[in-house]
């Protein structure tokens, strides 16, 4: 059961090779057969772990670093079952796209910890085991006399000892063992996972070290801006290009036709220059005509008006429904109901997108941040025609994700500008405008909530109609909700009903997609219904988690452990509870503390947030924070920091009034000034505990965002006695 | 046109025009892709280098305004007693997340405790204000600049 998450076909599967100049490089096929991954053959780059002869470790990181860790997690999970020292691991490497050895190599939705943490420690441990037989076979004893720690072999018996270096090649010569029965350490033996561990680009990033997209430079190499329609799927009309052409340092201005969709390859004009910012200053020459009928009344206000016809019709499609809400609505002691607003929002990363490419003789090399590097890889090929096998994708270190680099639209147009000037190095590089405007945003939505509350204060319907994006009532992927969401299993008199406006604007995953709205809505108008039932969030939740029960496809045993978990959930709640002695009274005029759960992205958390209103200004001043996230931190000092920045990164979202608005599909946002991110003037005390249960390690880059949302709106409730229904907080409102 | 500039302590000539900001002088021209572009309006602090001893932004200093000054960027920044003790502590504390906009922090704070050598925590908040992270590591931030000032470098929490 513990190890269940790790399907059959996820099974590893190992090769070894001698290191040039000596020294073991152990292979590791994620997904493939023998035969698949033979072909692929060894290199020391191509290799999970490898061992020189003086025992310096080297250990490849499969996916990509986008600040939440994970190649300093994935190191260690290698390093703990290699049984060598941290500081023998010299160097972590970042793989290229290259599924065939790495297996699913895509940085998103938490998961590189859940899916890896099996596989990974598989791979440290059969390297480990091979150094031992070769220790052995020296010695001429038996390899379960051999021991290991800190990188060293022991034969106690003997008094013997080598250091792994040294019988590095003579490993590289032995059959891997098993990887389905090769042996794990007990957690009680771990060394490495679980110590608070520093990240491995630290030094290089503070010494300023080139190692990320918008970095890379090749020897002859062009800087590109690419010109795109105003508004998301115009068509280019007319071009006249002369004057960017006669433009200074202007080498070449090229018209490219758009292909698929709009995370391929868009209409536009891309301008290659000697430096970026001549590139840049050359797009004001360009004279373009833009087709944007398209997007003729994709507009917020409309939308807004829409979504509030849509609210008070009948219902599109019913999502979840059980038992009679509507007769237990009827009956009801107490009724209550309020709609919530969620806006759209930009991913903003601090890197711009950005990629570089390289065309030349029918091969395409590319060096990209990108979180879904096969992806890119794929999307390449598909729409600008390049077989796969012609295209090395290089991963970079990314300056932040968030979801943004889930799509390679930046990356598809690199290639596609290095297509049309051969053997010339280009690096595409986005203006923080192009980056606020060419977003996949977070889609905007809105609830219609209704409760009921018996005469004993308990909480016996529950009617959400969502309207969001999509339709005939089915909504887009990321303006969605779960079919398991809440209430469903969970309440038997409720339902979920669903209407849907037509998207213009491009959508995608941001941060804890979905949940990161849905969280806020929800726990914000259970806040509402807990106060008119004369109690509090955490009470009336523990109430209604009060059974234990498993939610999210809990028959399938792979899924069971990464399902919704009553029974964790009221760990968690109890816990920020316990931790932050919460009330729901003010503890002072204008102070008090809000409270949210949410489970998501595998984790459950609840939060508690103390914050103080006061003309019209917010001021957080702790944060407390209980999360389960299975049985073992990996790093517990990234995970400290994964929890901060997912409780700042939250509070920013709805202290900073971050919005996208958008007049026919333009988007009215541009730079840091109008869609501000917060700065080190909110910095609260966060308090973080980690409640530990008997699941597998989960990831850590999402789960804690969602919950503070609403704990800080309910303070603000709390404090003031104004309610927040909308999305951002309305500073304005609250003086 | 023609600028000598002093870039970390070596004397470089580039051809540009007079308005193009240093922040492309610095990567594109010099090949110094440490410091960071963000936004390029001067509200995001990644592109902070030190001139003549003080914290810009790089990408609002256009080339022919640099004159004589010293340039120091990230890359130079830890031949300071400051700039190393302050790339110690960032390491000690493992600020980074992304790390995308430390180079720019680094020479906000290297230039603060240059002029500062203990500033209190309301004059490091004002001096870093500028310098948005994306990733929220600002209490290690905080922390990092005290542990190197010698002033505290306890977590809030």
């Amino acid at each position: 059961m513990a190890d269940a998450i790790l399907a059959p076909s996820r099974r590893g599967f190992l090769t070894a090779a001698l290191l040039a100049g000596g020294g073991l490089a152990v292979e590791f096929s994620l997904p493939l057969g023998r035969a698949q991954a033979a072909t692929v053959g060894t290199s020391a780059v191509g290799a999970f772990v490898s061992i020189a002869p003086n025992g310096a470790v080297t250990i490849v990181n499969k996916n990509p670093e986008i600040g939440q860790g994970i190649k300093t997690a994935f190191a260690m999970m290698i390093a703990e079952e290699l049984d060598c020292d941290w500081a023998q691991v010299t160097a972590v490497q970042q793989a290229d796209a290259n599924p065939a050895i790495y297996g699913p190599q895509g940085t998103g939705a938490s998961q590189s910890t859940p899916n890896n943490w099996l596989p990974l420690r598989r791979a440290g441990a059969a390297a480990r085991d091979m150094l031992v037989r070769a220790a052995a076979a020296r010695w001429g004893v038996d390899p379960s006399s051999v021991t290991t720690a800190k990188g060293r072999l022991s034969h106690a018996a003997s008094g013997r000892s080598l250091g792994y270096g040294e019988v590095a090649s003579a490993a590289a010569a032995l059959t891997p063992p098993d990887l389905k029965t090769v042996k794990l350490k007990t957690p009680a033996q771990f060394s490495i996972i679980g110590k608070p561990t520093k990240g491995v680009d630290t030094p290089r990033v503070v010494k300023g070290e080139p190692m990320y997209g918008i970095d890379t430079r090749l020897p002859g190499m062009l800087y590109a801006v690419y010109e795109v329609a105003p508004a998301n799927g115009g068509k280019l009309v007319s071009a006249d290009l002369a004057d960017a052409k006669a433009a200074p340092g202007v080498k070449h201005v090229v018209q490219l036709k758009g292909v698929g969709p709009i995370d391929a390859l868009v209409d536009g004009v891309a301008i290659l220059a000697t430096n970026w910012w001549l590139a840049n200053q050359a797009r004001s020459k360009l004279k373009l005509e833009w087709d944007l009928s398209a997007q003729k009344g994709h507009s917020w206000d409309a939308y807004v008006a829409k979504a509030k016809t849509l609210l008070a019709e009948k219902p599109q499609l019913d999502l979840i429904r059980s038992g009679d809400v509507e007769g237990k609505l009827a009956s009801a002691a107490k009724r209550v109901a309020a709609v919530y607003e969620i806006p759209f929002l930009a991913h903003a990363t601090l890197e711009p997108q950005n990629c570089t490419a390289l065309y030349k003789d029918g091969a395409l090399e590319v060096w990209a941040p990108s979180q879904i590097p096969a992806g890119g890889k794929a999307q390449i090929s598909k729409f600008l025609e390049i077989p796969e096998d012609k295209i090395t994708f290089h991963v970079t270190k990314i300056g932040g994700g968030f979801g943004r680099r889930l799509r390679n639209d930046y990356t598809v147009q690199a290639a596609a500008i290095a297509k049309a000037v051969p053997g010339v190095p280009v690096k595409l590089l986005w203006s923080r405008e192009d980056d606020i405007r060419r977003d996949f945003y977070r889609p905007s939505g809105w609830h219609g909530f209704e409760a009921g509350i018996d005469a004993n204060g308990k909480m016996i319907a529950f009617k959400d109609h969502f309207v969001t994006f999509g339709k005939d009532g089915k909504s887009a992927m990321f303006a969605n909700m779960h079919a398991d969401h809440f209430p469903y299993g969970i309440m038997p008199d409720a339902a979920v009903v669903q209407s849907t406006l037509e998207i213009g604007v491009p959508i995608g995953a941001l941060r804890a997609p979905v949940s990161n709205g849905l969280c806020y809505a929800f726990q914000g108008f259970l806040d509402e219904v807990a106060i008119a039932a004369g109690t509090d969030l955490p009470r009336l939740l523990l109430d209604v988690f009060a059974e234990d029960k498993l939610v999210g496809e809990p028959d399938q045993p792979e899924k069971a452990q990464t399902a919704f978990s009553t029974k964790r959930a009221r760990a968690v709640i109890a816990k920020a509870a316990a931790m932050s002695n919460f009330t729901s009274k003010p503890i002072a005029p204008g102070r008090a503390m809000g409270f949210g759960f949410y489970f998501c992205h595998n984790g459950h958390f609840a939060e508690v947030v103390d914050a103080s209103v006061k003309d019209g200004q917010v001021s957080v001043h702790k944060v407390w924070v209980a999360g389960d996230v299975g049985r073992q931190i990996v790093n517990p000092m990234g995970a400290e920091a994964q929890v901060r920045g997912s409780v700042l990164d939250g509070l920013s979202q709805a202290l900073e009034g971050q919005k996208i608005t958008f007049v026919d599909g333009q988007i009215e946002q541009s730079n840091f000034h109008d869609f501000r991110l917060g700065r080190n003037d909110r910095n609260p005390a966060v308090e973080v505990a980690f409640v530990a249960s008997d699941s597998h390690p989960t990831g850590l880059g999402e789960p804690a965002l969602p919950p503070v949302i609403p704990a800080l709106a309910n303070a603000i409730a709390a404090a003031t006695g104004k309610r927040v229904r909308t999305m951002p907080i309305d500073l304005s409102a609250l003086a | 046109m023609k600028f000598d500039l002093t870039v970390n302590g070596r004397k470089r000539t580039v051809e540009a025009p007079a308005e193009m900001p240093l922040l492309w002088v610095l990567r594109d021209e010099l090949g110094l892709v440490g410091t960071k572009f963000g936004c390029g309006i001067g509200m995001c602090g990644a592109c902070t280098v030190h001139l003549g001893g003080k914290a810009v932004r790089s990408c609002q200093t256009p080339v022919s305004e640099v004159g004589k000054g010293a340039v120091v960027t990230i890359e130079q920044v830890g031949a300071s007693a400051v700039g190393a003790k302050l790339q110690k502590a960032w390491t000690e504390l493992d600020v980074p997340q992304c790390g995308y906009c430390q180079a720019g922090q680094l020479m906000s704070a290297s230039a603060l405790l240059a002029q500062k050598p203990k500033p209190a925590r309301e004059e490091i908040a004002e001096a870093m204000n500028g310098n948005i992270c994306r990733c929220g590591t600002y209490d290690r931030i905080f922390r990092a600049i005290e542990l190197a000032a010698g002033t505290g470098g306890k977590a809030n929490g």
